[in-house]
């Protein structure tokens, strides 16, 4: 098939981008989306010129590392997949293909579609954890867990990280991304533990770095290449809200003698 | 040629790791703060390792290319982790685990270190579901498991298809536990170019930064490479595509041996090769094949008519099916180890009944499964991988066998260690599949998640410690010290001479012309002839690459190609010595199979009165010939015998 690419080029953070044309024959519809643009960058190596920097890695769905903004939607027109699992059968020939980065203010752009999400690791360094050291574990069986809660746990725990939630979001919230976080280790025994301090402490970070609020539009869990559900999102607030109500404050630690 | 020390502990096989932990030197906590460690890589091993150590009051620095350490390819592992829990009652013990270890790797692993990781498996179950990882559990509420090839029993540990996504999560928020108190610092896109040594000691490393192109300069006691393993020099693999050799390759340009670099694994059940423009493998789980019968038609006219689309799988009559594993293999059936299961793919392929339109594919059906226990039931143990497949091939597995075809997937070579995991350059340790140590020829499946937390958990804290025992009296170094000034500038200027080729051939070009030769000369068949003259194209291809990449823009600002340039004239040297490793060992292990060597049947025949060592390569210069050190093997606790799962 033919295509025309139109594409966000930008040097870096602090200079300003443009969109730039390319036309692009003879693409077979079983090729991926990415391997589409190898093929494009092969041509501008071929021609001289500097290929387009595109984040991608695993290309097999999971590390959460491509994420490119496909005709207006988060990893493109097909629903539960990431960049790398888009092939081009899903288009047409003669189409024109808009490509654009994740926008939002947290997640400023490094180079062309790619962009900087260290904000995501920030959040997950404020309480993303269960507080236990290597060696310190009691044997695995020994508190069991009903199937349904590690089966949830499980689902929420899916989310690759890869920030389409908040690229769909027209407030640029990271709502779903830190309820899915929350909700996994709130769910287990394992994290009960510190449920109410890790989440007031993931939320405040998460405003704190330019992250919008929550207006439930659900376009974050229609564009979620995992299909993270928003019920997610409920659990947070009411985790939050309890946190919040009962909160008291640590007593100071006993050093001993 | 010298005789390598490994390090074993003396004393019987079970006592040797007690005794090891016993008698280790220890560091006290107000001196660790005093103490740096240099960590590359962020996956499992590199992570897990890095918590550890900064829980013990390390100062950790650990290093990652991509954007987050959360990414690195251990994500991407599909089916599970093994443990000798022994909770399905089914005869497991640490004995069995190390048992099938041992001759899985078809007697090519070193004794003293397979039985350490089987010991340590069932505490990184422990540690792991403390952590939160939502490992699949039974109704009751506790554990279950599954089994993979090479074991009679059921110890395999999983999360549902993503069981290293959830086992690598759990790394990384023990990860943040440690930056948010300060005791690990994570430098992530960033790139390891060289190593620095002072007095024969691994004291620092050059890192370059992806986003500014910067070059920068790190102290450390000591280094531990954890940067994964190498085969992307195929071009075509299932490990990402960034996935690069180059720490560990720079590590022995720099002294440290490269144990057993013919030891690659081809895994049986990837998604089959369509295009010439393809950039990646996907694989299909392992533990698919607990259910999926692997075949091919019996007759080449069925095969034909496949082939041009007149047939479906699906009319393929049951006694016109020939399910090859099954036929050959009676007692393990589909679930016998990788590298026999790729191999009579291949063998089934070569004799003309791949398939597919390019004749390399074979089918693994679940129509079996599917009327045994219903649809649902299968949906819920393998949903996601079958999703999977059908976003790729566009064809539904639950109504169409599976396509499949073996394809590069892990390296059991890599840096040669000792039992501390330290290399044959003081304070430089490696760990995960960047070392070489524990899966002999063959890796088992769910055996490298084991291995790479088993290295960061409970190993390298022990090891590492040890070292920096005697490093207590060294204070921190500047960084302007000679060794590191003159090392930068090697590095710059190899940075600067990529751009400055202005060749006429992109690196990904040369990087698939590599692969190609690899594949057709060094892949799941070898014999001498191919591998000279995969040692006469390298060379050539080499020089080709030197004079004719072309790699365009700057390199101070993000440009991945100069990252990619690196990757690839590192790659085309260690291709090289792979090609050389497999030349030099005349029997058939595992994942080396040459030709030459096997019995009338089509098996790999080992040849253990000459070859049962560990090949450990000394750099000898850019154009001269390493020089090869052995690790002789003894097996004290295993008989040394012809593997068999007929």
């Amino acid at each position: 098939m033919n295509l025309t690419l139109k594409i966000w080029r930008q040097k870096n953070a602090k200079t300003k981008g443009k969109f730039e044309s390319f036309k692009l024959n003879d693409i077979s519809p079983e090729a991926s989306f990415l391997e589409m643009l190898d093929i494009l960058n092969q041509q501008l190596i071929d021609e001289g010129k500097e290929p387009v920097a595109f984040d991608h890695d695993c290309r097999e769905g999971i590390c959460g590392t491509c994420g490119l903004y496909i005709n207006g939607r988060p990893h493109g027109p097909e629903r539960g997949v990431t960049t790398c699992q888009l092939h081009m059968r899903k288009f047409k020939d003669g189409d024109t293909i808009v490509i654009e980065p994740w926008r939002a203010k947290a997640f400023p752009i490094v180079r062309d579609l790619v962009v900087d999400r260290s904000a995501f690791d920030l959040i997950m360094q404020a309480g993303g954890f269960v507080s236990v050291n290597t060696g310190n574990a009691p044997d695995a069986n020994s508190s069991p867990i009903p199937k349904l809660d590690a089966d949830r746990a499980f689902e929420a725990a899916a989310c690759i990280g890869c920030g389409a939630c908040v690229a769909a979001c027209k407030n640029a919230s990271a709502m779903l991304y830190v309820s899915a976080k929350v909700s996994h280790l709130a769910l287990l025994p394992q994290g009960k533990v510190e449920a109410a301090e890790r989440v007031q402490k993931m939320v405040a970070k998460m405003d704190e770095l330019g992250f919008g609020n929550c207006t439930n539009t659900y376009a974050c869990e229609f564009e979620c290449p995992k299909n993270i559900s928003v019920s997610n999102i409920a659990r947070m607030n009411r985790e939050f809200l309890s946190a919040k109500l009962f909160a008291e404050k640590p007593s100071p630690i006993d050093m001993g003698d | 040629m010298s005789v390598l020390d490994s390090k074993i502990p003396d004393g019987p096989i079970s006592q040797k790791w007690t005794q090891y932990k016993a008698d280790a030197k220890l560091v006290n906590p107000s001196n660790k703060r005093k103490l740096d460690v240099i960590i590359i890589g962020t996956g499992l091993a590199g992570a897990s390792a890095a918590a550890s150590l900064g829980e013990l009051g390390y100062n950790v620095k650990v290093f990652c290319y991509q954007d987050s350490p959360r990414r690195a390819h251990s994500i991407a592992a599909q089916g599970g982790i093994n443990a000798a829990k022994n909770y399905q009652n089914d005869g497991d013990s640490v004995y069995r685990l190390f048992y099938d270890t041992v001759k899985g790797g078809d007697y090519r692993a070193r004794e003293g270190n397979v039985y350490r990781l089987a010991e340590v498996s069932n505490n990184i179950i422990d540690q792991c579901v403390a952590q939160g990882v939502p490992f699949a559990r039974e109704y009751g509420g506790l554990l279950d498991n599954r089994s993979f090839g090479g074991a009679q029993v059921s110890r395999t540990f999983y999360a549902k298809g993503q069981t290293g996504q959830q086992l690598l999560l759990g790394a990384y928020s023990a990860l943040n536990r440690q930056i948010a108190k300060g005791t690990v610092t994570v430098y992530s896109r960033r790139n390891l170019l060289d190593i620095v040594t002072i007095d024969g000691k691994a004291r620092g490393v050059i890192i370059r930064n992806l986003v500014t192109g910067e070059i920068e300069r790190y102290f450390g006691h000591a280094v531990v490479i954890a940067s994964g393993g190498y085969g992307n020099v195929f071009y075509l693999s299932t490990y990402a595509m960034g996935a690069n050799a180059s720490p560990a390759w720079i590590a022995h340009k720099r002294g440290a041996y490269f144990g057993n670099p013919c030891y690659v694994q081809i895994h049986p059940t990837c998604m089959p090769v369509h295009g010439e423009y393809q950039s990646k493998l996907t694989l299909m789980s392992e533990s698919l094949r607990n259910d999926g019968r692997i075949w091919v038609p019996k007759n080449k006219k069925d095969v034909e008519r496949i082939r041009r689309k007149e047939l479906s799988p699906n009319d393929i009559k049951e006694e016109d099916r020939d399910y090859y594993l099954e036929r050959r293999y009676p007692a393990f059936g589909n679930l016998v180890p990788r590298d026999v299961a790729s191999r009579a793919a291949k063998e089934r392929t070569d004799a003309g009944y791949g398939v597919n339109d390019t004749g390399l594919a074979v089918y693994l059906d679940f129509k079996d499964v599917i009327a045994r226990i219903g649809k649902e039931a299968v949906a819920a143990k393998y949903g996601n991988l079958f999703q999977m497949y059908e976003k790729i091939n566009d064809e539904n597995p639950y109504e169409t066998p599976m396509m499949i075809y073996p394809a590069t997937h892990y390296a059991m070579g890599g840096l040669w260690v000792d039992y501390e995991l330290m290399t044959t350059i003081p304070g430089l340790f490696a760990a995960g599949e960047a070392n070489f140590s524990d899966h002999g020829a063959n890796r088992l499946g769910a055996s490298a998640l084991m291995q790479g937390l088993a290295d960061g958990y409970f190993v390298l804290p022990y090891t590492l410690s040890n070292y920096l025992a005697d490093e207590i009296r060294t204070p921190r170094m500047s960084t302007d010290l000679e060794e590191f000034v003159k090392t930068e500038q090697e590095v710059k200027d190899r940075v600067e001479k990529f751009t400055a080729i202005k060749g006429t051939e992109s690196v990904d070009s040369f990087h698939k012309r590599l692969g190609k030769i690899m594949w057709d000369y060094c892949g799941m068949g070898r014999n001498a002839e191919g591998l000279k003259k995969a040692l006469a194209l390298i060379p050539e291809l080499r020089k080709e690459f030197w004079k004719n990449v072309r790699v365009p823009g700057g390199n101070d600002y993000y440009n991945p190609e100069i990252e990619k340039a690196g990757y690839v004239a590192d790659f085309l040297e260690l291709g090289e010595l792979i090609v050389r490793d497999a030349l030099h060992r005349e029997e058939s292990c595992g994942g080396h199979f040459r030709e030459e060597y096997q019995t009338e049947e089509g098996e790999a025949l080992r040849n253990d009165n000459d070859f049962a060592y560990v090949a450990a390569w000394e750099y000898k210069g850019e154009n001269s010939i390493p020089e090869l050190h052995k690790e002789t093997l003894k097996f004290e606790a295993i008989e040394l015998k012809q593997r068999n799962y007929k």
